[in-house]
């Protein structure tokens, strides 16, 4: 007995000290999660066609991810990120075998291995006196021209080089283990290099570019030892634009000045000569300038002017003329060599809704190698890239492929006048994201079609319980598992009583719009947003944000959800707003708002119209505010709530906090009554030789709180201060914003305040010294976590702030409380100054975090989880209770009872914890969560360059049945129950029968 | 209480055997010869008397008794409560409920309870008080014992833990500039 006691207390311990993990299973991977892999906006891309093995593609993107593609089908072999500090600038494929990369302008060279993407060599390349006109343009060109045969022809002690010019050096590194062979500086000849030139079989290598604008310049460097063997240098009157294209191995082409005159620059014989002709000589009507277009095909090169591109042959007397002149969308590709001597390139043209693809020897622009037109989504918008590849036909003649870049970032491989794949890469630059509902599936609406039919049900459940009870062989696991994976439950087009199915809307870098459906993550529909492309009156659009526009439930219901979507024309703050509505259920851009305002801020009110409207305040750049959506009762709600509408805004560069009330209608030319003059109301300025805002954030406006008390050890209450007009501040020192360690702990501190932004109250204010950000913060209910980095002890710190409302304390007379006679749900005003106090607690945290979001559920009464995306792209959920200000070391019987953890100098991880499991959110920026209706369960999405999505339970699935809860089994149970009570009750009924007679 | 319940089954229905009437004219049937009454009647009424007295006594005896029979079961809640400990699950929670059960049905019952007893020479209402008291602390135990286990809305937090967060009536927005 007491053997067993001791047991059973021993156990208890055990199960009370170990935290409660949320862990998976393996076979639950995907059951509802899933991970999408991208790479973004392919910059640059070379082809590896060996004639055996895996054909594979190497792009480099404007997300700084090197990746190997399978040429067949668009999947990803390997893939590096190489992170926003370290962009990459050039790559090419070296001996067949090595992929080099060049980055953070030209000082880094790496060399990968093809076939599996593991690193072979790095080399730092220095410069010696890196001046500021040379960092501007370096590159690596190991003779692109005559790719394959100029690597093999250029050996010094055979070795195979690669030459890299950057920070003003010229660097010749040896391919097989990134050794340095030689360096040559050419600061000191004066030269900003913009070209390399290597003729073919020999040893000279040409580095032609600018000296001062005028004066062109070109060396000779013997390859084998990067000696200078000459520098010429000619003046050329008219001065030069910058732009230098090469279009054979001894001529270029530049633009003056004024960008109005071609100059053709030969160095044949050591010499350089100018021949410039007028623009005007040869394009009619020609007014304005003309844009060199990068190419790098010999003999022809284009320009742009105005809306036209034009290409121009450079003739063999060294005449130019117009082959032709295109005033559609045009991409050009590089050259291709492809048999001896021949060399193609491709010129992909804009239809409407096909592209035309032309495939042209360079030297012979009358005959056309290839002619296709393919058909094309509208919705890709315009044909940005083009890279072309050759492959031998089983005739023996010569098939081109593409590889086409297009305006919405998607990469498509056209073969044979057909799409081969396409990859939606523009979801790898995710701008912003938010949620809409599915429809409510319908009595008319064929579920029937969905569902399978009873028999399948049965079936599948039938196997499951196999399952459950161990009798399944190891094909029938197999099928179980597919039958789970698979499930068609999850990817239907209709909203679920759980809400676990939603659409994410989200807008990319692009301007476009994806729908993707929670269930499996598919695009449902995709809109390349109109008012987001460039036009005359938009030269720079930016998707900025999207917004809930109309949510309809209760008496709207037929009414479709719709989303706001806000962009700006061009990166300065009063440059003219662009908004957009666009129905979710559809996909259909609804009437776009032409905002002719400027947009600085967009407010969300708390009202909705009788449509479920919401109702939203653009702030512009004159701090006037405008209303929206402009209808007559927008405003009229708008005007019974007008005297309570305030709004601050944060400028960083200043270090101002303002507040601002709404005064009256604004006083323009046209009269506007949707525009209301603001004035100022309160500031707070930071000093700006102690203090610089690095971070503000604020409650989530969607956020519901359950209740206000918090329940605290003995039974008794705290009263939270839950307000959405408070905002948390950091600051630090200016002198500590750089790097983690690029100052002392004496002289970096970081400064956090809690700001009430009705009246401009600071509620708290907290010094953190020797500490230094980045800060990374989220704010839910009445708490604050933020994270630093503490520098005294080289470690990162979580710290957590609670504000409680101090003048509800005295609400404890149970009476009184049940007779209702207390202010706990009076309104709150900001001007009454409740008095609060605040708890605060730091701990040591080991991750760097790239960002932090919390979950957050329908009804708020679920316990709250962290979600920290770690520096290893990876998701981490903390409990919200090891960040409890209230933790001591030794807490009370009472506080072990309450769930109080005794107090750790750092936060555990547990590696079970992490939501992401195995996988990677290569290049994580954000987190989001959003509440399903199942209140235990909450979602989260989360981006970067990948995409994930899963479903979280902070406190388990309390409320429902498990994924693998047998229905079979409990059926049968009560089937075989209920038979077992019909048969006893037969039986006995005979047993009497047969004593009556007796 | 057994015994109690023995008395009650014995006094269904009686037959008097003895004549306590002094006066011969009340008599159909005169007395034999040789029979003196007085006497008789004398010794027979003393003797009854005397039986009756036994019997009141012990009905009250037995009265206190069953009053004082909550008591026993009192300390053997006590017991049980200790032992369930003060967290809620299944068992203490089976045992508090039962220990408010017991009480109120045994209040319930007071008449029946004391019924065999009722004699006009028997005073019930001692053993009844006591009776409805023990059980009263029975049912005070039991609730004391709900409350120890925190079912019991007696402080404040039971009554503020749903409240909604107060209604704000100042909208502030904005922030950093879009970008």
């Amino acid at each position: 007995m007491a053997m067993a006691i001791r047991v059973f207390l021993l156990l208890l311990l055990f199960f009370s000290s170990s935290y409660p993990t949320f862990s998976l299973y393996e076979d639950q991977i995907g059951l509802m999660d899933w991970h999408q892999q991208y790479i973004g906006k392919v910059k640059h891309a070379v082809f590896h066609t060996q004639k055996a093995g895996r054909k594979r593609v190497v792009v480099f993107t404007e997300e700084n991810v090197v990746a190997s593609l399978d040429l067949r089908s668009g999947e990803i072999f390997w893939r590096h990120v190489l992170g926003t500090k370290d962009a990459i600038n050039e790559i090419d494929i070296a001996l067949g075998k090595y992929v080099i990369t060049m980055s953070s302008e030209g000082s880094m060279l790496r060399a990968w291995n093809l076939p599996d993407g593991q690193m072979v060599w790095e080399s730092f390349l220095s410069g010696l006196k890196p001046s500021k006109s040379l960092l501007s343009v370096p590159f690596i060109r190991n003779v692109i021209n005559y790719r394959s045969s100029v690597q093999t022809s250029l050996k010094v002690d055979k070795d195979n080089l690669v030459l890299v010019y950057s920070n003003g050096c010229l660097h010749a590194v040896s391919i097989i283990d990134g050794e340095i062979l030689w360096k040559k500086d050419l600061t000191t000849e004066g030269i900003e290099v913009q070209q390399l030139v290597q003729p073919l079989g020999s040893d000279i290598i040409y580095a032609v570019g600018f000296g001062n604008l005028p004066q062109f310049d070109a060396c000779q460097i013997n390859a084998k030892n990067g000696e200078l063997l000459k520098h010429d240098s000619a003046t050329f009157p008219g001065g030069f634009s910058g732009e230098l294209l090469s279009v054979s191995s001894d001529t270029f082409v530049a633009s003056d000045a004024t960008r109005s005159i071609l100059v053709l620059i030969s160095i044949r014989d050591g010499s350089i000569s100018f021949r410039q002709t007028y623009i005007s000589d040869f394009v009619q009507d020609f007014s304005g300038t003309a844009v060199l277009l990068p190419s790098k095909i010999t003999g022809i090169f284009a320009i742009k002017i105005d809306t036209f591109t034009v290409l121009i042959r450079v003739t063999v007397e060294g005449k130019l003329e117009v082959v032709d002149k295109i005033d559609q969308g045009v991409a050009i590709s590089d050259v291709l060599s492809f048999s001896e001597g021949q060399q193609a390139f491709a010129l992909v043209q804009q239809g409407r809704n096909k592209i035309q693809m032309t495939v042209k020897h360079s030297h012979d622009w009358n005959s056309g190698l290839l002619e296709e037109s393919i058909e094309m989504d509208q919705q890709r918008g315009l044909v940005h890239k083009v890279f072309i590849n050759h492959y031998l036909r089983t005739d023996k003649s010569y098939g081109f492929r593409a590889l086409i870049v297009m305006e919405d970032h998607s990469l498509l491989l056209v073969q044979q006048g057909e799409i081969v794949w396409s990859r939606e890469d523009g979801l790898a630059s995710v701008v912003d994201v938010t949620t809409a509902e599915l429809p409510v599936e319908k009595d008319g609406v064929s579920v029937a079609k969905v569902e399978q039919n009873l028999f399948e049900w049965l079936k599948g459940h039938l196997l499951k319980l196999k399952g459950t009870l161990m009798l399944a062989g190891p094909n029938e696991v197999a099928e179980i598992q597919r039958i789970r994976l698979k499930s068609t439950e999850k990817s239907k087009m209709t909203r679920d009583n759980n809400g676990f199915r939603k659409l994410l809307i989200v807008l990319t870098r692009a301007g476009k719009l994806f729908a993707l459906h929670t269930g499996d993550g598919r695009v449902v529909w995709s809109l390349l947003l109109h008012s987001l492309r460039k036009s005359e009156g938009c030269e720079s659009p930016i998707g900025l944000n999207i917004y809930q526009w109309q949510v309809p439930h209760h008496h709207a219901m037929d009414e479709n959800p719709s989303v706001l979507v806000v962009g700006r024309c061009g990166y300065n703050l009063d440059a003219p707003g662009v908004l957009s509505i666009v129905d979710t259920y559809t996909g259909m851009e609804l009437n776009p708002l032409g905002a002719t305002h400027s947009i600085v801020q967009v407010i969300p009110l708390p009202f909705t119209d009788s449509t479920e409207q919401r109702l939203h305040l653009l702030i512009d750049s004159d701090q006037h505010a405008h209303l929206y959506p402009r209808t007559r009762e927008a405003i009229s709600i708008f005007q019974r709530e007008f005297a309570n509408i305030y709004w601050y805004s944060v400028e960083v560069d200043n270090g101002v906090l303002r507040g601002h009330v709404l005064k009256d209608n604004c006083i323009l030319e046209v009269a506007d009554e949707y525009c209301f003059n603001t004035r100022d109301l309160w500031s707070i300025v930071f000093p700006s030789e102690s203090e610089k805002i690095i971070a503000t954030v604020t409650r989530k406006s969607s956020e519901v709180v359950h209740t206000q008390a918090k329940v605290i050890a003995e039974q008794d209450v705290m009263y939270k201060y839950v307000s959405q007009n408070v905002i948390f501040v950091a600051t630090i020192a200016p002198k500590a914003i750089g790097e983690i360690g690029s100052v002392t702990p004496e002289e970096s501190w970081l400064v956090v305040y809690l700001i009430d932004t009705v009246t401009g109250r600071i509620l708290h204010r907290m010094i953190h010294h020797g500490s230094q950000g980045p800060v990374h913060a989220v704010f839910s209910e009445n708490w604050v976590v933020y994270q630093y980095f503490n520098l005294r002890a080289h470690r990162y710190e979580m710290s957590v702030i609670e504000i409680y409302d101090q003048s509800r304390a005295d609400n404890k007379d149970v009476w009184r409380l049940v007779l209702g006679k207390h202010n706990l749900t009076s309104p709150l005003s900001s001007f009454s100054r409740p008095e609060v106090i605040t708890k605060s607690q730091s701990y040591f945290f080991t991750h760097t975090a790239k960002a932090i979001a919390v979950t957050s559920t329908s009804k708020g009464i679920t316990s709250k989880q962290l979600l920290i995306g770690t520096v290893g792209d990876q998701v981490l959920a903390l409990d919200k209770r090891f960040l409890d200000p209230r933790r001591t070391v030794n807490p009370t019987q009472a506080e072990k009872e309450e769930g109080l953890l005794p107090l750790t100098d750092s936060l555990p991880i547990m590696p079970q914890s992490y939501v992401t499991h195995a996988l990677k959110v290569e290049g994580l920026r954000g987190i989001v969560t959003m509440p399903a209706k199942l209140e235990s369960t909450t979602l989260a999405f989360i981006y970067g360059v990948d995409l994930f999505f899963t479903r979280l339970a902070p406190s388990k699935t309390y409320d429902s049945l498990t994924e693998d809860f047998s229905y079979a089994l409990l059926l049968i149970t009560i089937v075989a129950l209920v038979l077992a009570i019909i048969v006893t009750w037969v039986l006995s009924e005979r047993k009497d029968l047969q004593e009556k007679w007796r | 209480m057994d015994k109690g319940k023995g008395v009650a089954m014995g006094r269904r229905w009686a037959v008097d055997f003895t004549d306590n009437s002094t006066a011969p004219s009340s008599r159909d049937i005169p007395d034999p010869p040789g029979f003196s009454r007085a006497s008789a009647d004398q010794d027979d009424s003393t003797v009854s008397r005397q039986k009756k007295d036994a019997e009141s006594n012990w009905k009250a005896q037995k009265a206190w008794e069953v009053a004082q029979a909550p008591f026993k079961n009192l300390l053997m809640m006590g017991f049980m409560m200790w032992m369930a400990g003060s967290t809620v699950h299944l068992f203490s929670i089976g045992i508090t409920f039962s220990a408010l059960w017991q009480p109120i049905s045994a209040l319930q019952g007071v008449g029946k309870v004391f019924e065999p007893y009722k004699d006009s020479k028997v005073d019930l209402l001692g053993p009844k008080l006591l009776f409805i008291a023990l059980n009263l602390g029975g049912l005070a135990l039991g609730v004391w014992k709900l409350n120890t286990l925190g079912l019991l809305p007696t402080h404040a937090s039971d009554w503020v833990s749903s409240l909604p967060p107060a209604q704000e009536v100042e909208h502030s927005g904005g922030g950093m500039p879009l970008h």
